[in-house]
Protein backbone atom coordinates (compact mmCIF):
# COMPACT_ATOMS: atom_id res chain seq x y z
CA UNK A 1 0.00 0.00 0.00
CA UNK A 2 1.03 3.27 -0.86
CA UNK A 3 1.10 6.56 1.62
CA UNK A 4 1.28 10.52 0.39
CA UNK A 5 2.94 12.87 2.17
CA UNK A 6 2.92 16.64 1.83
CA UNK A 7 6.36 17.84 1.82
CA UNK A 8 8.66 20.95 0.26
CA UNK A 9 11.16 18.19 0.18
CA UNK A 10 12.59 15.38 -1.76
CA UNK A 11 13.84 12.94 1.09
CA UNK A 12 12.13 11.60 4.19
CA UNK A 13 13.81 14.12 6.59
CA UNK A 14 12.70 16.78 4.78
CA UNK A 15 9.31 18.24 6.89
CA UNK A 16 5.90 17.34 6.66
CA UNK A 17 3.97 20.42 5.01
CA UNK A 18 1.22 21.20 7.32
CA UNK A 19 -0.85 22.79 3.52
CA UNK A 20 -2.09 20.39 1.54
CA UNK A 21 -2.98 21.87 -1.44
CA UNK A 22 -0.37 24.04 -1.95
CA UNK A 23 2.56 22.01 -1.00
CA UNK A 24 5.14 21.67 -3.28
CA UNK A 25 5.84 18.28 -3.26
CA UNK A 26 3.99 14.43 -2.40
CA UNK A 27 6.49 11.69 -1.20
CA UNK A 28 4.45 8.59 -1.86
CA UNK A 29 5.78 6.03 0.20
CA UNK A 30 5.34 2.15 -0.65
CA UNK A 31 5.21 0.58 2.71
CA UNK A 32 5.43 -2.65 1.20
CA UNK A 33 8.71 -2.03 -1.06
CA UNK A 34 10.02 0.69 1.15
CA UNK A 35 10.88 2.65 -1.14
CA UNK A 36 9.53 5.98 -2.26
CA UNK A 37 8.60 8.50 -5.18
CA UNK A 38 8.43 12.50 -5.31
CA UNK A 39 5.66 13.94 -7.21
CA UNK A 40 6.09 17.55 -8.22
CA UNK A 41 3.05 19.71 -7.17
CA UNK A 42 4.41 22.99 -7.83
CA UNK A 43 1.79 24.27 -10.57
CA UNK A 44 -0.40 24.61 -7.11
CA UNK A 45 1.89 26.98 -5.40
CA UNK A 46 0.30 30.10 -7.45
CA UNK A 47 -3.07 28.42 -8.39
CA UNK A 48 -5.44 30.96 -8.23
CA UNK A 49 -8.00 28.50 -6.91
CA UNK A 50 -8.68 24.70 -6.88
CA UNK A 51 -5.24 23.88 -5.83
CA UNK A 52 -7.14 21.67 -3.14
CA UNK A 53 -8.87 19.47 -5.84
CA UNK A 54 -5.47 19.23 -8.35
CA UNK A 55 -3.66 18.21 -5.50
CA UNK A 56 -6.19 15.66 -4.14
CA UNK A 57 -6.33 14.42 -8.62
CA UNK A 58 -2.38 14.34 -8.27
CA UNK A 59 -2.47 11.86 -4.83
CA UNK A 60 -5.18 9.73 -6.71
CA UNK A 61 -3.43 9.35 -9.60
CA UNK A 62 -0.20 7.98 -7.92
CA UNK A 63 -2.09 4.86 -6.62
CA UNK A 64 -2.05 6.42 -2.72
CA UNK A 65 -4.61 5.15 -1.01
CA UNK A 66 -3.68 7.12 2.56
CA UNK A 67 -2.68 10.94 2.53
CA UNK A 68 -1.05 12.19 5.43
CA UNK A 69 -1.03 16.25 5.96
CA UNK A 70 -1.58 18.87 8.15
CA UNK A 71 -4.75 20.06 6.84
CA UNK A 72 -7.47 19.69 4.43
CA UNK A 73 -10.05 21.56 3.00
CA UNK A 74 -13.48 20.73 2.16
CA UNK A 75 -12.87 20.50 -1.84
CA UNK A 76 -9.82 18.42 -1.56
CA UNK A 77 -11.69 16.40 1.10
CA UNK A 78 -14.94 15.51 -1.07
CA UNK A 79 -12.18 14.47 -4.01
CA UNK A 80 -9.53 12.58 -1.66
CA UNK A 81 -12.67 10.77 0.17
CA UNK A 82 -14.09 9.73 -3.87
CA UNK A 83 -11.00 8.57 -4.38
CA UNK A 84 -11.37 5.94 -1.64
CA UNK A 85 -8.09 7.85 0.00
CA UNK A 86 -7.71 7.54 3.87
CA UNK A 87 -6.34 11.48 5.61
CA UNK A 88 -4.34 11.63 8.36
CA UNK A 89 -3.52 14.93 10.11
CA UNK A 90 0.16 15.22 12.01
CA UNK A 91 1.99 17.94 12.74
CA UNK A 92 5.62 15.73 11.45
CA UNK A 93 7.71 17.37 12.06
CA UNK A 94 9.12 15.52 9.48
CA UNK A 95 7.86 12.88 6.73
CA UNK A 96 9.90 10.15 8.76
CA UNK A 97 8.22 10.86 12.02
CA UNK A 98 4.56 11.05 10.76
CA UNK A 99 5.77 7.96 8.58
CA UNK A 100 6.81 6.11 12.13
CA UNK A 101 3.13 7.51 13.46
CA UNK A 102 1.71 6.26 10.51
CA UNK A 103 2.81 2.68 11.34
CA UNK A 104 2.36 2.22 15.05
CA UNK A 105 -1.14 3.27 14.48
CA UNK A 106 -0.93 6.85 16.36
CA UNK A 107 -2.94 8.44 13.45
CA UNK A 108 -6.57 8.70 13.80
CA UNK A 109 -8.26 9.45 10.61
CA UNK A 110 -9.98 12.39 9.52
CA UNK A 111 -13.78 12.28 9.48
CA UNK A 112 -13.91 15.58 7.61
CA UNK A 113 -12.33 19.03 6.44
CA UNK A 114 -10.39 20.66 9.38
CA UNK A 115 -9.91 24.08 7.57
CA UNK A 116 -12.57 26.34 5.54
CA UNK A 117 -11.90 26.90 2.06
CA UNK A 118 -10.13 30.01 0.44
CA UNK A 119 -13.21 30.21 -2.26
CA UNK A 120 -17.22 30.40 -1.68
CA UNK B 1 -21.06 55.22 -28.40
CA UNK B 2 -19.71 53.12 -25.73
CA UNK B 3 -17.63 55.08 -23.14
CA UNK B 4 -16.21 52.77 -20.49
CA UNK B 5 -14.32 54.32 -17.31
CA UNK B 6 -11.47 52.02 -15.66
CA UNK B 7 -8.51 52.76 -13.73
CA UNK B 8 -5.62 50.86 -12.63
CA UNK B 9 -5.90 52.37 -8.73
CA UNK B 10 -9.34 51.17 -6.90
CA UNK B 11 -10.67 54.70 -5.14
CA UNK B 12 -9.59 57.25 -8.18
CA UNK B 13 -12.84 58.27 -9.08
CA UNK B 14 -14.16 56.01 -11.41
CA UNK B 15 -17.97 56.44 -10.62
CA UNK B 16 -17.94 60.36 -9.54
CA UNK B 17 -16.48 60.43 -13.48
CA UNK B 18 -19.66 57.97 -15.22
CA UNK B 19 -22.47 59.26 -12.99
CA UNK B 20 -21.63 62.99 -13.68
CA UNK B 21 -20.82 62.68 -17.39
CA UNK B 22 -24.27 60.46 -17.47
CA UNK B 23 -26.21 63.32 -16.27
CA UNK B 24 -24.26 66.11 -17.88
CA UNK B 25 -25.14 64.39 -21.35
CA UNK B 26 -28.58 65.70 -20.96
CA UNK B 27 -29.97 63.37 -23.69
CA UNK B 28 -30.80 59.70 -22.77
CA UNK B 29 -28.15 57.48 -21.80
CA UNK B 30 -27.28 54.11 -20.46
CA UNK B 31 -25.48 53.42 -17.66
CA UNK B 32 -24.26 50.20 -16.91
CA UNK B 33 -22.67 49.24 -13.53
CA UNK B 34 -20.05 46.72 -14.02
CA UNK B 35 -18.31 46.73 -10.61
CA UNK B 36 -20.15 43.83 -10.03
CA UNK B 37 -18.70 42.51 -6.30
CA UNK B 38 -19.36 46.41 -5.30
CA UNK B 39 -21.97 47.98 -7.37
CA UNK B 40 -22.12 51.54 -6.24
CA UNK B 41 -23.36 54.60 -8.98
CA UNK B 42 -27.10 53.97 -7.44
CA UNK B 43 -26.19 55.61 -4.40
CA UNK B 44 -25.60 58.96 -6.63
CA UNK B 45 -28.74 58.89 -8.51
CA UNK B 46 -32.79 58.87 -6.99
CA UNK B 47 -34.01 56.04 -8.86
CA UNK B 48 -37.52 54.79 -9.47
CA UNK B 49 -39.48 51.95 -11.95
CA UNK B 50 -37.14 49.58 -10.31
CA UNK B 51 -37.02 45.75 -12.15
CA UNK B 52 -34.58 42.51 -11.07
CA UNK B 53 -33.64 39.70 -12.88
CA UNK B 54 -31.88 36.90 -11.46
CA UNK B 55 -28.58 35.51 -13.72
CA UNK B 56 -27.70 32.44 -13.65
CA UNK B 57 -24.92 30.12 -15.40
CA UNK B 58 -24.99 26.80 -17.10
CA UNK B 59 -23.12 24.42 -14.70
CA UNK B 60 -22.74 20.42 -15.37
CA UNK B 61 -25.13 17.92 -13.52
CA UNK B 62 -24.13 14.51 -14.15
CA UNK B 63 -26.24 11.21 -15.11
CA UNK B 64 -24.28 8.67 -13.47
CA UNK B 65 -26.08 6.05 -15.12
CA UNK B 66 -24.66 6.88 -18.93
CA UNK B 67 -21.12 7.65 -17.59
CA UNK B 68 -18.31 5.34 -17.73
CA UNK B 69 -15.59 7.67 -15.81
CA UNK B 70 -13.84 8.21 -18.58
CA UNK B 71 -12.42 11.55 -17.48
CA UNK B 72 -12.31 13.57 -20.50
CA UNK B 73 -14.91 16.16 -18.86
CA UNK B 74 -12.25 16.73 -15.65
CA UNK B 75 -9.40 16.50 -18.39
CA UNK B 76 -11.21 19.31 -20.30
CA UNK B 77 -12.05 21.40 -17.50
CA UNK B 78 -9.52 24.15 -16.76
CA UNK B 79 -11.21 25.35 -13.40
CA UNK B 80 -11.18 21.80 -11.83
CA UNK B 81 -15.02 22.44 -11.83
CA UNK B 82 -15.62 18.86 -12.70
CA UNK B 83 -13.52 16.10 -11.48
CA UNK B 84 -12.97 12.10 -12.66
CA UNK B 85 -10.45 9.93 -12.31
CA UNK B 86 -12.18 6.22 -13.32
CA UNK B 87 -14.63 7.48 -11.00
CA UNK B 88 -18.09 9.47 -11.80
CA UNK B 89 -17.49 12.79 -11.84
CA UNK B 90 -17.24 15.21 -8.85
CA UNK B 91 -18.60 18.61 -9.85
CA UNK B 92 -17.96 21.54 -7.72
CA UNK B 93 -20.39 23.99 -9.13
CA UNK B 94 -18.83 27.02 -6.87
CA UNK B 95 -15.94 27.07 -9.41
CA UNK B 96 -17.29 26.49 -12.74
CA UNK B 97 -16.86 29.41 -15.45
CA UNK B 98 -20.33 27.97 -17.00
CA UNK B 99 -18.45 27.53 -20.40
CA UNK B 100 -20.09 24.07 -20.78
CA UNK B 101 -17.06 21.97 -22.28
CA UNK B 102 -17.38 19.42 -19.79
CA UNK B 103 -21.06 18.47 -21.56
CA UNK B 104 -19.42 18.89 -25.35
CA UNK B 105 -16.35 16.64 -24.65
CA UNK B 106 -18.45 13.78 -22.96
CA UNK B 107 -18.36 10.78 -24.99
CA UNK B 108 -21.65 9.23 -23.82
CA UNK B 109 -23.95 12.20 -23.70
CA UNK B 110 -23.84 11.99 -19.58
CA UNK B 111 -23.72 15.49 -18.56
CA UNK B 112 -26.16 18.38 -18.89
CA UNK B 113 -26.35 21.45 -17.14
CA UNK B 114 -28.35 23.01 -14.61
CA UNK B 115 -28.68 26.72 -13.91
CA UNK B 116 -26.74 28.00 -11.09
CA UNK B 117 -27.59 31.69 -9.75
CA UNK B 118 -25.03 34.23 -9.53
CA UNK B 119 -26.45 37.31 -9.23
CA UNK B 120 -28.90 40.11 -10.33
CA UNK B 121 -29.46 42.12 -13.38
CA UNK B 122 -31.27 45.29 -10.95
CA UNK B 123 -32.64 48.51 -13.62
CA UNK B 124 -33.63 51.59 -12.78
CA UNK B 125 -34.31 55.05 -13.98
CA UNK B 126 -33.12 58.63 -12.77
CA UNK B 127 -34.23 61.51 -15.28
CA UNK B 128 -32.01 61.04 -18.68
CA UNK B 129 -30.04 58.02 -17.12
CA UNK B 130 -31.36 54.31 -17.42
CA UNK B 131 -29.00 52.32 -14.92
CA UNK B 132 -28.47 48.60 -15.29
CA UNK B 133 -26.43 47.29 -12.72
CA UNK B 134 -25.23 43.76 -11.88
CA UNK B 135 -24.65 42.58 -8.14
CA UNK B 136 -22.93 39.14 -7.65
CA UNK B 137 -24.58 37.38 -4.78
CA UNK B 138 -22.56 37.20 -1.38
CA UNK B 139 -20.19 34.45 -1.90
CA UNK B 140 -19.99 33.66 -5.34
CA UNK B 141 -16.53 34.51 -7.16
CA UNK B 142 -17.99 34.73 -10.76
CA UNK B 143 -17.80 38.28 -12.26
CA UNK B 144 -17.01 38.23 -15.38
CA UNK B 145 -19.95 36.17 -16.87
CA UNK B 146 -22.23 38.84 -14.73
CA UNK B 147 -20.25 41.59 -16.53
CA UNK B 148 -21.58 39.70 -19.78
CA UNK B 149 -25.02 39.28 -19.02
CA UNK B 150 -25.47 43.32 -17.86
CA UNK B 151 -23.68 44.19 -21.14
CA UNK B 152 -26.06 42.11 -23.24
CA UNK B 153 -28.53 44.57 -22.17
CA UNK B 154 -26.07 46.96 -24.34
CA UNK B 155 -27.73 46.53 -27.80
CA UNK B 156 -29.36 49.69 -29.19
CA UNK B 157 -29.53 53.27 -30.23
CA UNK B 158 -28.21 55.86 -28.01
CA UNK B 159 -24.94 56.52 -25.87
CA UNK B 160 -23.60 54.48 -22.83
CA UNK B 161 -21.35 55.06 -20.28
CA UNK B 162 -19.80 51.73 -18.54
CA UNK B 163 -18.50 51.80 -14.92
CA UNK B 164 -15.58 49.36 -14.81
CA UNK B 165 -14.41 47.80 -11.87
CA UNK B 166 -11.08 48.68 -10.98
CA UNK B 167 -7.48 46.63 -11.67
CA UNK B 168 -6.61 44.72 -14.70
CA UNK B 169 -7.78 41.13 -13.83
CA UNK B 170 -10.98 39.35 -16.04
CA UNK B 171 -14.02 41.49 -14.86
CA UNK B 172 -12.46 44.76 -16.42
CA UNK B 173 -11.26 42.81 -19.70
CA UNK B 174 -14.91 41.90 -19.73
CA UNK B 175 -16.26 45.05 -18.80
CA UNK B 176 -14.17 46.88 -21.69
CA UNK B 177 -14.33 44.56 -24.96
CA UNK B 178 -16.49 46.10 -27.22
CA UNK B 179 -15.68 49.96 -25.73
CA UNK B 180 -15.71 52.55 -28.50
CA UNK B 181 -13.50 54.41 -25.89
CA UNK B 182 -11.66 54.35 -22.69
CA UNK B 183 -11.39 57.06 -19.65
CA UNK B 184 -8.85 56.00 -17.57
CA UNK B 185 -9.18 57.88 -14.16
CA UNK B 186 -6.30 58.20 -11.73
CA UNK B 187 -5.01 60.52 -9.22
CA UNK B 188 -1.56 62.45 -9.56
CA UNK B 189 0.04 60.27 -6.51
CA UNK B 190 2.84 57.64 -7.32
CA UNK B 191 0.62 54.82 -6.16
CA UNK B 192 -2.07 56.08 -9.31
CA UNK B 193 0.81 56.32 -11.45
CA UNK B 194 1.49 52.93 -10.63
CA UNK B 195 -1.17 51.45 -11.18
CA UNK B 196 -2.44 54.01 -14.00
CA UNK B 197 0.87 52.53 -16.24
CA UNK B 198 -0.85 48.77 -16.18
CA UNK B 199 -4.35 50.35 -17.19
CA UNK B 200 -2.61 51.53 -20.23
CA UNK B 201 -0.75 48.31 -21.27
CA UNK B 202 -3.73 46.66 -20.82
CA UNK B 203 -5.85 48.86 -22.81
CA UNK B 204 -3.15 49.22 -25.55
CA UNK B 205 -2.72 45.48 -25.65
CA UNK B 206 -7.00 45.29 -26.16
CA UNK B 207 -5.92 48.17 -28.91
CA UNK B 208 -8.82 50.54 -27.73
CA UNK B 209 -8.79 54.69 -27.87
CA UNK B 210 -8.09 55.78 -24.54
CA UNK B 211 -7.25 59.38 -22.55
CA UNK B 212 -6.72 60.43 -18.91
CA UNK B 213 -8.71 62.00 -16.00
CA UNK B 214 -6.99 63.25 -13.33
CA UNK B 215 -8.93 63.26 -10.17
CA UNK B 216 -7.47 65.48 -7.30
CA UNK B 217 -5.69 67.23 -9.56
CA UNK B 218 -3.22 69.37 -6.57
CA UNK B 219 -2.49 66.68 -4.50
CA UNK B 220 0.56 64.96 -4.97
CA UNK B 221 3.32 65.32 -7.84
CA UNK B 222 3.18 65.99 -11.53
CA UNK B 223 4.75 62.53 -12.88
CA UNK B 224 1.35 61.46 -14.23
CA UNK B 225 1.26 64.39 -16.30
CA UNK B 226 4.72 63.97 -17.22
CA UNK B 227 4.15 60.19 -18.46
CA UNK B 228 0.95 60.98 -20.34
CA UNK B 229 2.82 63.79 -21.85
CA UNK B 230 5.51 61.28 -22.78
CA UNK B 231 3.13 58.84 -24.18
CA UNK B 232 1.18 60.84 -25.77
CA UNK B 233 -1.51 60.35 -24.22
CA UNK B 234 -4.70 62.56 -23.89
CA UNK B 235 -4.76 64.59 -21.13
CA UNK B 236 -9.35 64.71 -20.71
CA UNK B 237 -9.99 66.39 -17.89
CA UNK B 238 -8.47 67.34 -14.42
CA UNK B 239 -10.74 67.49 -11.68
CA UNK B 240 -9.36 69.59 -8.44
CA UNK B 241 -8.73 69.08 -5.27
CA UNK B 242 -11.45 70.29 -3.68
CA UNK B 243 -13.25 69.75 0.09
CA UNK B 244 -16.56 70.31 -1.22
CA UNK B 245 -16.56 67.92 -3.81
CA UNK B 246 -15.37 65.29 -1.33
CA UNK B 247 -18.48 66.67 0.62
CA UNK B 248 -20.71 66.38 -1.68
CA UNK B 249 -19.54 62.71 -2.33
CA UNK B 250 -19.93 62.03 1.01
CA UNK B 251 -23.77 63.03 0.65
CA UNK B 252 -24.44 61.03 -2.00
CA UNK B 253 -25.11 64.31 -4.19
CA UNK B 254 -23.88 64.66 -7.98
CA UNK B 255 -20.92 67.11 -8.09
CA UNK B 256 -22.52 68.94 -11.55
CA UNK B 257 -25.59 69.55 -9.16
CA UNK B 258 -24.09 70.06 -6.06
CA UNK B 259 -21.35 72.44 -7.94
CA UNK B 260 -22.87 73.96 -10.97
CA UNK B 261 -18.94 75.07 -11.31
CA UNK B 262 -18.30 72.12 -12.47
CA UNK B 263 -20.49 71.38 -15.12
CA UNK B 264 -18.55 72.49 -17.64
CA UNK B 265 -15.84 70.02 -17.01
CA UNK B 266 -17.83 66.96 -17.91
CA UNK B 267 -19.37 68.90 -21.05
CA UNK B 268 -15.71 69.00 -22.02
CA UNK B 269 -15.23 65.49 -21.04
CA UNK B 270 -18.33 64.63 -22.93
CA UNK B 271 -17.52 66.42 -26.42
CA UNK B 272 -13.85 64.79 -26.17
CA UNK B 273 -15.16 61.28 -25.91
CA UNK B 274 -18.74 60.67 -26.64
CA UNK B 275 -20.17 63.03 -29.19
CA UNK B 276 -17.10 64.06 -31.53
CA UNK B 277 -16.36 60.26 -32.67
CA UNK B 278 -13.72 61.66 -35.11
CA UNK B 279 -12.04 63.87 -33.24
CA UNK B 280 -11.57 61.11 -30.67
CA UNK B 281 -10.09 58.79 -33.25
CA UNK B 282 -7.53 61.44 -34.45
CA UNK B 283 -6.60 61.87 -30.60
CA UNK B 284 -6.00 58.31 -30.34
CA UNK B 285 -3.89 57.90 -33.86
CA UNK B 286 -1.89 60.56 -32.23
CA UNK B 287 -1.32 58.48 -29.41
CA UNK B 288 -0.93 55.65 -31.09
Amino acid sequence: MKIAFSTPGSKLDAPLDTRFGRAAKFIIYDLDSETFEVMDNRQNLNAAQGAGIQSAETVARSGAKALVSGHCGPKAFRVLQAAGIQIFYSEGPTVAAALEAYRQGSLTEAAGADVEGHWA
Amino acid sequence: MIVAVASGKGGTGKTTVSVNMARSLGSKVRLLDCDVEEPNAHLFLRTDQHEQQEVPIRVPQVDESRCDGCGECGRFCAYHAIVSFGTKPLVFAEMCHGCGGCAKVCPKGAIGETDRRIGVIETSRSENITLIQGRLDVGVAMAPPLIRAVKARLPGAGHAILDAPPGTSCPVIATLRDADYVVLVTEPTPFGLHDLKLAVDMVRELDLPFGVVVNRYGVGDDRVHVFCREQNIPLLLEIPDDRRIAEAYSRGELMVEALPEYRSLFQSLIAKTMLLETEVQESHNQAG
